[in-house]
């Protein structure tokens, strides 16, 4: 019982402290290393005297005291070590540091825009932010990547060692090139959510750890930079697609599309805030791709029924997000836009001049979107190479049942004598 | 610490240029160099003559080759360096990013190790 609350409280602590620790070392390495050292201090005396009231600041006492043994013992010695050392004063409270307290957020800010500076590649900016800033542990960062756990940990001893021996400062980049860092930053927050939201593991589960570590990332951004609005409309859309995740994957695992899934499972408090914060965002009059994708997110999420959603507002949002991001994929989404909004011929044109496009080849969702369209037009055979590319294609657990279920579907509904859009599954009747 | 700034582009097109265009280059060169210098962030630099000149040595077991050419065919080559100091690779890259070079070709920043003890 208390080892958990210990592992909370280290949860919750830790990306502060090691932000604190790596401005007063200028050492990802040795910060990492003396904040262990002190957890591992905390871990043997606090079941023994107690939590302390401020576990934060105890932590970066300590931890700074573990840095500065660790360094004697190296046997350098930087001007910051006329510290005491951690063994004179063993397990006691420790009184509050102003200076450690103050500038703490800005520490954050630093530590965020430092691990994403664009000298590191972008895995290894992904794996030192959730190590860094959201405390996971090598092994949980290893799943992220699904890779095994060396080399993830070889990733992150790279990541630090060029942090160190290319000189990139502990800093918020300067005015000039901080929009385009900025927007590195936010690129690697909607990665690391795009894969616990996407994503799953072995056991086909949905990893909801990660989106939720995005969100604390993004929740961060908007807090450490309110003027910035685009970051305001990445939290926005990130709130707007977690609000689905308990209507997203049905009980066999398989992947509910949008248009089946149950609204009554939507979490009504997230789309308020993410839908408040889009608002909030937009009066800005700043916009930008993150709250367009936002507002997309929001016509849907404002929908009580999925016969209900506006298409062409929708459609007319992809075209301006085209303007931003004029990439094969979001032309893919606008086609599958345009077809719900004027008919799946108009749709399956433009999905057809997409599939010579290099990007797309081996892109699963460009059959599957394919296939949806063909459906909904009666065009069945085609409908079946189609959903067979994408199955072809396909590597994620939970889409693969969706698409089985769908080709499924269409032999059943020839057999019915239908050819329409499917009712959504009612239980009871899934296989299996 | 120590940076150098390499700088490589295509010879190709730089042979291409009308003696017009290679006055605006040098001219813009020298600005850079003495802007460098007045910030006193310079410690060396030197514009290379083209690869046709390079000679590339290797000795193996005591014997040594010696052939035409540079180290190897590259779609751009080295045509220049600056070696710099500043605080940090933030300020190396700004400098980095304001050389003419950077505009027709890339300039890779590698910092230098301090003297091995």
């Amino acid at each position: 019982m208390l080892d958990h609350l210990i592992d909370q409280v280290f949860r919750r602590e830790n990306g502060r402290v090691l932000a604190t620790l790596i401005r007063a070392t200028r050492d990802f390495e040795l910060a990492e290393d003396a904040l262990q050292e002190a957890c591992a201090r905390a871990a043997s005396t606090w079941p023994r005297d107690g939590l302390p009231q401020r576990p934060g600041a105890w932590l970066t006492t300590v931890a700074r005291r573990c840095a500065v043994d660790l360094v004697r013992r190296r046997q350098a010695s930087p001007s910051w070590t006329s510290e005491p050392s951690a063994e004179e004063v063993p397990g006691a409270e420790t009184e509050e540091d102003p200076a450690l307290i103050s500038g703490v957020e800005d520490d954050r800010l630093r530590l965020l825009f430092t691990c994403c500076h664009p000298a590191l590649a972008q895995p290894a900016q992904v794996a030192l932010a959730l190590r860094t800033l959201c405390g996971l542990a090598t092994r949980e960062i290893a799943r992220a990547f699904v890779e095994p756990e060396a080399t993830t940990a070889q990733r992150l001893v790279r990541a630090k060692r060029k942090i160190r021996d290319a000189g990139i400062p502990y800093e918020v980049p300067r005015p000039d090139v901080f929009p385009e860092r900025l927007e590195a930053v936010e690129a690697v927050v909607y990665l690391v959510f795009n894969e616990g939201y996407a994503s799953t593991d072995a056991q086909g589960l949905v990893r909801p750890d990660l989106s939720a570590e995005a969100i604390r990332l993004g929740r961060l951004l908007v807090e450490l930079l309110p003027d910035e609005v685009e970051a305001q409309g990445l939290l926005a859309l990130m709130l707007l697609h977690d609000a689905r995740r308990e209507a997203r994957l049905g009980p066999d695992g398989a992947l509910i599309s949008l248009e089946e899934q149950d609204r009554a499972l939507w979490d009504a408090a997230l789309i308020r805030e993410g839908t408040s914060l889009l608002d909030a965002a937009v009066a800005a009059r700043r916009p930008g791709p993150y709250q367009v994708q936002a507002a997309i997110a929001a016509l849907h999420a404002g929908a009580r029924r999925a016969e209900e959603t506006d298409w062409v507002q929708i459609s007319a949002l992809y075209s301006a997000l085209l303007r931003y991001l004029p990439t094969p994929v979001v032309e893919l989404n606008a086609a599958a836009a345009l077809a719900m909004a004027q008919g799946p011929e108009e749709g399956l044109r433009w999905m057809d001049c997409l599939s010579s496009r290099a990007e797309l080849q081996g892109y699963h969702l460009l059959p599957a979107a394919r296939a949806d369209l063909l459906r909904r037009a009666g065009r069945k055979e085609e409908a079946r190479l189609a959903y067979a590319a994408a199955l072809a294609l396909v590597r994620n657990p939970a889409e693969r049942r969706y698409l089985e279920r769908r080709l499924l579907a269409l032999d059943a509904a020839e057999a019915r004598g239908q050819s329409e859009v499917l009712p959504p599954e009612t239980p009871g009747t899934s296989p299996g | 610490m120590q940076y150098i700034l390499l700088i490589y582009g295509d010879e190709r097109q730089w042979a291409k240029l009308s003696p017009a265009e290679m006055d605006k280059m040098y001219a813009a060169f020298m600005q850079y160099s003495k802007a460098l210098a007045d910030a006193g962030v310079m410690r060396a630099g030197s514009e290379l003559k083209p690869t046709s000149s390079a000679t590339t040595v290797r000795s193996r077991n005591g014997k040594v080759t010696t052939v035409d050419g540079p180290f190897a065919e590259t779609k751009e080559q080295l045509g220049g360096f600056y070696i710099i100091e500043t605080p940090n690779l933030e300020k190396a890259l700004e400098w980095a990013a304001k050389c003419p070079g950077a505009q027709m070709g890339s300039l890779e920043v590698r910092p230098l190790p301090p003297p091995h003890s």
